[in-house]
């Protein structure tokens, strides 16, 4: 099962090294991990996304908390977090079928990032799940790159970790 | 005041209580040794390879109780010390690593004798800094030691270059205290969680200790004395648990795991509450945690949350220090009636006591060695041991009265006794001292002879020599194996003669008639000596 951690640490360099670290020597599995500064100039915030039962992110809750320059950490309940994904999109296309992936990008809530005569960019900023539907609905024009964030996530309401 | 980084370096270990530095010189740490020439209140231990700076400060740290420190050289040193920081990793070994490192304007360039030490010591270091600006050394240093030993203790690297420890910082302060805010280790066991232990104390018929290492690093000895005796409950330990208990106590009933005892393997699978103490039910303890998790209730008491549930799921778990958790619950009434359980296994427990040894001719028999060796230690004594077949021996056969059993427990690291026994000597010179070997992990550290005899030691050394690494030998020989491979010690040299080139004495044995004549020569020697004694290479620690 698809679970969400949402890490504070202290701002510094290294810190994610040790967070990688501890992933791959204690064999824990990540499908994502983003990280970025927060209002506190001092304190980041990493999201992870691991896909494991819940002994194991257990275990990944427990591990990262022994890290000295880890301050909370926190399992974000999958039904009260807003979780977005930022997806940028290169896909062949030329004047025959532009109006036929701005269609799409509008049903999807995408938009043109860049155009080029035989190639548009588009970027979508959504949950996985639709930012997965909008991949597929881009395969029959030919992909040509993708670049994805990772998940990140806050809890839904007034409440903080 | 105006300190360079190096004297800020000195300045704050003298602060710290620290009195011996274990370390080995070299190009980017000139600066620091330029420090401790001027610190005559540090004492300093010149070690053969580093690896055995991390080996002696762990010694060192074990039987005092204070942070270990060594001071070791950029790139090589720093790889050398890797074993020993691994080690003390390991056993939960609180130590202070410092490392030279390359002057920072060039850090990344691969200059000479750089490498990227907090990189490599990473997965196994408590905490590590790589040290930018000297102004900073007063807080790391503070943070270091605070890191190092409390909660669940391990060692913690600081790497400073070589232009760092040269930096001039003008009105240098030492804080008294530290805050980090992401470091909060528990101490207190819940109170809830208190009185549930309590109650399944009472309600079990069969109920046993299991204590680990953890038991020391809380210096919690007494209070677990006090608590098997309150409740009468037997107990078991890890490997890093003995000495917990004197051999013989009436409540003992030996070590648990792959290489333990029976009567303490038979009290671990028919109890009905196992009491976990300080220990992480490490493989070679609890070699099916899922089948004991299966058969009976078990409370899980460590420092350290991470533990619980790792390679066990807990009934009643506890998070705090094993001291502050037994006082919490000693102040409740605890009631234990196993009288019973307890005499089935006390009588098995003298069985194996009672146990008579092979007999070869031309060789001694290791355990019954043992036995009579820790028959006439000194009841404070510390005993180090290595790894191999010496060490299973070690733990079934010494008849320990009470004193200190050190080994390395989680790494295994070949070579870990004779530089922990001289750790140990540096810091408790009236302390009787005896280091046990086999040949293969004596080659490792023999080099460490000259410690001894640099600084005046009177460790005493037990080599068991067979010519063969025994355990691998004995693994190599079980299906699915074919044979020994790369296990006969072919080139072993002259070990007496090796001693008498370090102005160290030597005794040899290979009578069962001599062994205790001998034994009481060799704890008589009023200098350092080495005991070797002739093993015959078929014994198995089975036997």
């Amino acid at each position: 099962m698809k679970q969400t951690i949402s890490v504070l640490v202290e701002n510094q360099a290294g810190v994610l090294n040790r967070i990688t670290s501890l992933f791959s020597r204690r064999a824990f599995n990540i499908d994502s991990l983003a990280v970025g500064v927060t209002d506190d100039p001092s304190l980041s915030r990493i999201t992870i996304i691991v896909d494991s039962g819940n002994s194991v992110v257990e275990q990944v809750e427990k591990q990262l908390n022994k890290l000295v320059e880890v301050i909370k950490v926190r399992r974000l309940d999958e039904s009260a977090l807003v979780g977005r994904e930022l997806m940028i999109i290169k896909v062949s296309a030329n004047k025959n079928n532009r109006e036929h992936i701005m269609t799409i990008c509008n049903i999807c809530g995408a938009k043109a990032a860049d155009i080029s005569p035989t190639s548009m960019t588009l970027e979508i900023s959504d949950t996985p799940e639709r930012v997965r539907t909008f991949e597929d609905m881009m395969r029959p024009f030919n992909i040509l790159e993708v670049a994805r964030t990772g998940v990140i996530a806050l809890q839904k309401g007034s409440g903080k970790i | 005041m105006e300190m360079t980084g190096a004297q800020i370096l000195t300045e704050a270990l003298l602060r710290e209580g620290v009195e011996m530095v274990f370390g080995y010189a070299g190009a980017t740490i000139c600066p620091i040794a330029d420090a401790l020439l001027a610190a005559p209140g540090l004492g300093y231990t010149l070690v053969r390879t580093e690896q055995n700076a991390g080996h002696m400060a762990s010694g060192y740290a074990r039987v005092t109780g204070k942070t270990g420190v060594c001071i070791v050289t950029s790139g090589p040193g720093a790889t050398n010390l890797i074993t020993g920081i691994a080690t003390a990793y390991m056993d939960s070994i609180p130590l202070v690593a410092v490392t030279g490192q390359v002057p920072s304007i060039q850090l990344g360039r691969d200059i000479f004798q750089e490498v990227d030490i907090t990189g490599a010591v990473l997965p196994f270091t408590k905490h590590s800094y790589l040290v930018k600006d000297a102004a900073q050394l007063p807080r790391i240093l503070k943070e270091a030691f605070h890191i190092a030993s409390t909660g669940r203790p391990g060692p913690v690297l600081i790497d400073i270059p070589i232009d760092v420890q040269d930096q001039l910082v003008q009105d240098v302060e030492f804080p008294e205290a530290v805050q980090i805010r992401g470091y909060n280790p528990s101490v207190r066991g819940n109170d809830k969680q208190i009185i549930n232990v309590a109650a399944a104390i009472s309600s079990a018929q069969r109920p046993v200790i299991c204590a680990g290492g953890g038991v020391f690093l809380a210096r919690a000895e007494e209070e677990l004395r006090d608590f098997a005796a309150r409740t009468a409950i037997p107990v078991v330990t890890t490997m890093m648990g003995l000495s917990l208990f004197p051999t013989e106590h009436p409540l003992n009933m030996g070590m648990i795991g792959t290489h333990g005892n029976a009567a303490a393997n038979k009290a671990l699978a028919k109890s009905d509450l196992l009491i976990m103490i300080g220990t992480r039910v490490a493989d070679r303890a609890i070699f099916s945690p899922d089948e004991i998790q299966k058969r009976m209730p078990n409370i899980h008491i460590d420092v350290d949350p991470a533990e619980i549930g790792k390679n066990m799921q807990s009934t009643i778990p506890l998070v705090g220090s094993a001291k502050i958790i037994l006082q919490q619950l000693m102040e409740r009434t605890l009631h234990a009636d196993c009288g019973e359980w307890l005499s089935q296994l006390q009588a098995l427990r003298r069985e194996e006591l009672d146990r008579t040894y092979p007999e070869q001719e031309g060789f001694v028999f290791p355990g019954r060695l043992l036995k009579l060796l820790g028959e006439r230690l000194r009841e404070d004594a510390a005993i180090c041991v290595d790894v191999g077949q010496n060490q299973i021996w070690s733990c079934k056969h010494l008849r320990l009265k009470g004193g200190r059993f050190l080994t390395s427990g989680g790494l295994g690291t070949m070579g870990y006794a004779i530089p922990a026994s001289i750790g140990v000597k540096t810091a408790q010179r009236d302390r009787q001292v005896v280091a046990v070997c086999g040949d293969g992990s004596f080659q490792m550290s023999m080099n460490e002879l000259a410690a001894i005899r640099a600084r005046g030691l009177d460790n005493k050394i037990l080599l068991l020599r067979n010519g063969v690494l025994g355990l691998v030998h004995q693994s190599q020989t079980r299906p699915p194996y074919h044979g020994p491979f790369g296990v006969h010690l072919e080139g072993d040299p002259d070990f007496a003669a090796i001693a008498a080139a370090y102005g160290i004495p030597s005794l040899r044995l290979n009578r069962e008639a001599d062994v205790e004549s001998t034994l009481d020569a060799f704890l008589a020697e009023p200098g350092p000596c080495l005991l070797i004694a002739e093993v015959d290479p078929a014994w198995r620690t089975t036997d």
